[in-house]
């Protein structure tokens, strides 16, 4: 692995975990939609930066592009509030018309510089390690690497100071106004956050994989725990995951780091929505499963204890008798009588006939009871 | 005329003054000049008709939206000055459950008032929640994530949460709405806990036919204040009439329960 390998890695893993810690209050705040406006319409403020300062590495661009991110926030808020038009078309409304500016303000007039459109979508985090930051002579690395580092230190700052606001105005912002901690204040911070991640990590991954870094690993952490510090963490694992994985598979299949780093976060989702432990899909219907036969398990002790005694209990205590009984298909039948067997719920005296056990007796009280 | 408009205005008699507060979206009132006065140490019912405010007067008290006109005292001080004084139990609907914390968390959410920004809440905090939690029998769910809660549950954790505020006056939004036996028993018992410890409850309220048995005072509103007092004085037929019109679902104390 060379340097620039490494590099390009540490930079990647940055940017994920950047992402992916706001993302867990978006996704948390119904918000995950607004990292795709904030995203495309910093564009308009980098470029009208851009043309103050003629320096496409100024700091005023980072400020600028931020503050058109809280503009969109702002004024996505403001057409809502109108009550003329639903929250999902205010964003589909603001974000694309600062965004076609910014696209055609690129066309007339920057056309000569490196600021173009498929680096604006696309970002190249391949190029990231050219972009050096020397002081005093000294090479200090890659000059992303420095901004993205930053941004993360402000962001677990930002998080770690205003973890308990954050919490109660997201999860109850009726109790953060009444407690006096106003909701709109921390929405605008938080807002501000996301939108100076949302500049950076756009310089390295593009303006549409921003949002995969910052909603797949917090949903797919979602999935996986329901404790907020572990969901925090397991995001920002997620994310570094993300980040090293796809990496590896742009190597490997040759492709764009960024477009494999978005995919690869998407598998992680994936994965998580199939295997989490609890909410999983497998887990799911390894349950329904499991309740299915505990059922049928109570079924057949219920049906075996009615007809105790009863002249019909020869032919009621039959295993084909109970297929028919209770309409289990043959396989099933076995499975669950196998298993009351092994419960010591049942037994069979002679073949194909069942009989409760006292044990078994006792638990089919219990049951009917409930 | 009420028994409010011949009160004399004695400062700290009254825990809660509204006075002449209007609520309008886009222009169309909800609440027209409401005065309402609690007098401190009561259990108060607003009662009213679907669409009649209630909901909207706790908030527009609370400030959570913004009212055309009208003023609030709290033990005769602005709302703003005295908000640690008042605890405020909202609709269990309005939150989402799916939320990933616990229950003992969302009690100690309470204590953030009081906590103040950047400082986090610990073992003082805890040990207040879990007697909250106790008050409301839910000490055994504390470590529960509120996801698994039934309706009840999450009632009572809502109330717990209040309860730990140790506010003075405490506004809640239809607490036994849809809420099992227990939680009902529960609720009733935290009421006359904060009756008895002097603080000032003012609760909308559904279900007719319990307000002689829960409450000592009701508001009964339709848009405006139809009337105000004592349960034994105010809640009258010709009064409930008046805000229900025609809709009146109760008409005699001893009728049951309607829906």
């Amino acid at each position: 692995m060379s340097s620039m390998d490494v590099e390009i890695q540490l930079l990647a893993v940055v940017v994920a975990v950047a992402c992916a810690l706001p993302g867990v209050f978006l996704v948390l705040r119904r918000m995950a939609l607004m990292s795709d406006a904030i995203s495309h319409s910093i564009l308009l403020g980098i470029v009208l930066a851009f043309f103050v300062v003629h320096d496409l590495t100024h700091p005023l661009l980072v400020l600028a592009a931020a503050a058109t991110g809280v503009l969109t926030v702002a004024l996505v808020e403001a057409l809502y509030r109108t009550g003329r038009v639903k929250e999902d078309a205010a964003i589909a409304l603001v974000f694309p018309a600062l965004f076609s500016v910014a696209v055609i303000l690129i066309a007339r007039h920057a056309g000569g510089v490196h600021l173009d459109v498929d680096a604006v979508i696309l970002g190249e985090i391949a190029f990231a390690p050219f972009r050096r930051l020397e002081l005093w002579g000294m090479d200090l690395g890659p000059r992303g690497l420095h901004l993205m580092s930053a941004i993360l230190l402000l962001n677990v700052g930002f998080l770690t100071l205003f973890y308990k606001e954050l919490k109660v105005s997201t999860f109850d912002p009726a109790l953060a106004a009444a407690l006096g901690f106003s909701p709109a204040l921390i929405h605008y911070l938080f807002m501000s956050v996301v939108s100076v991640t949302a500049v950076g990590a756009f310089d390295a991954v593009g303006s549409i994989l921003v949002v995969a870094l910052m909603i797949a690993p917090p949903a797919a952490a979602y999935l996986c725990t329901d404790r907020l510090p572990l969901v925090l963490l397991l995001a920002a694992v997620f994310g570094a995951a993300s980040a090293v994985g796809g990496f590896w598979a742009a190597q490997f299949l040759d492709a764009s780091i960024a477009g494999a780093m978005a995919s690869a976060s998407g598998v992680v989702f994936l994965l998580s929505f199939l295997f989490a432990p609890d909410r999983g899909l497998v887990a799911q219907a390894r349950r329904r499963s499991r309740q299915k036969v505990e059922f049928a398990l109570q079924m057949l002790i219920i049906h075996l204890l009615n007809h105790e005694g009863s002249r019909r209990e020869r032919e009621e205590s039959r295993v084909e008798h109970l297929q028919a009984h209770l309409r289990w298909k043959r396989e099933f039948a076995r499975r669950v009588v196998r298993r009351a067997r092994r419960r010591g719920w049942v037994e069979a005296p002679d073949r194909g006939r069942l009989r409760l056990t006292s044990q078994g007796r006792e638990m089919a009280r219990t049951v009917m009871l409930r | 005329m009420t028994p409010d408009d011949e009160a004399p205005l004695v400062p700290g008699r009254w825990a809660v003054e509204v006075n002449d507060l209007t609520v309008a979206y886009r222009d169309q009132p909800v609440l027209w000049d409401v005065d309402l006065h609690v007098p401190a140490g009561v259990l108060m019912a607003i009662v009213g008709p679907n669409g009649a405010g209630k909901t909207t007067l706790i908030k527009g008290i609370l400030d959570l939206i913004q009212p055309a006109a009208g003023q609030v005292l709290i033990h005769g001080r602005p709302y703003d000055e005295q908000r640690n004084q008042v605890a405020y139990v909202p609709q269990r609907g309005s939150v989402d459950w799916d939320f990933p914390t616990s229950v003992l968390d969302v009690v100690m959410m309470g204590r953030y008032g009081a906590l103040g920004w950047f400082r986090r809440p610990g073992a003082e905090e805890r040990e207040r929640a879990m007697a909250a939690l106790e008050l409301v029998e839910l000490q055994d769910l504390a470590r529960r994530q509120i996801s698994q809660l039934s309706g009840g549950q999450q009632q009572r954790v809502f109330l717990a949460r209040a309860l730990v505020q140790e506010a003075s006056v405490y506004f809640m939004d239809e607490p036994f709405q849809g809420v099992d036996a227990r939680t009902e028993r529960a609720i009733v018992e935290v009421l006359r806990r904060l009756k008895e410890q002097g603080q000032t409850v003012v609760c909308v309220h559904h279900a007719l036919q319990t307000v002689p048995e829960y409450f000592d005072w009701v508001a009964i509103l339709n848009v405006r204040r139809i009337a105000s007092g004592p349960v034994n004085d105010v809640f009258t037929e010709e009064n409930l009439r008046l805000a229900y019109g025609g809709r009146l679902p109760f008409l005699q104390r001893d009728a049951g329960a309607p829906g």
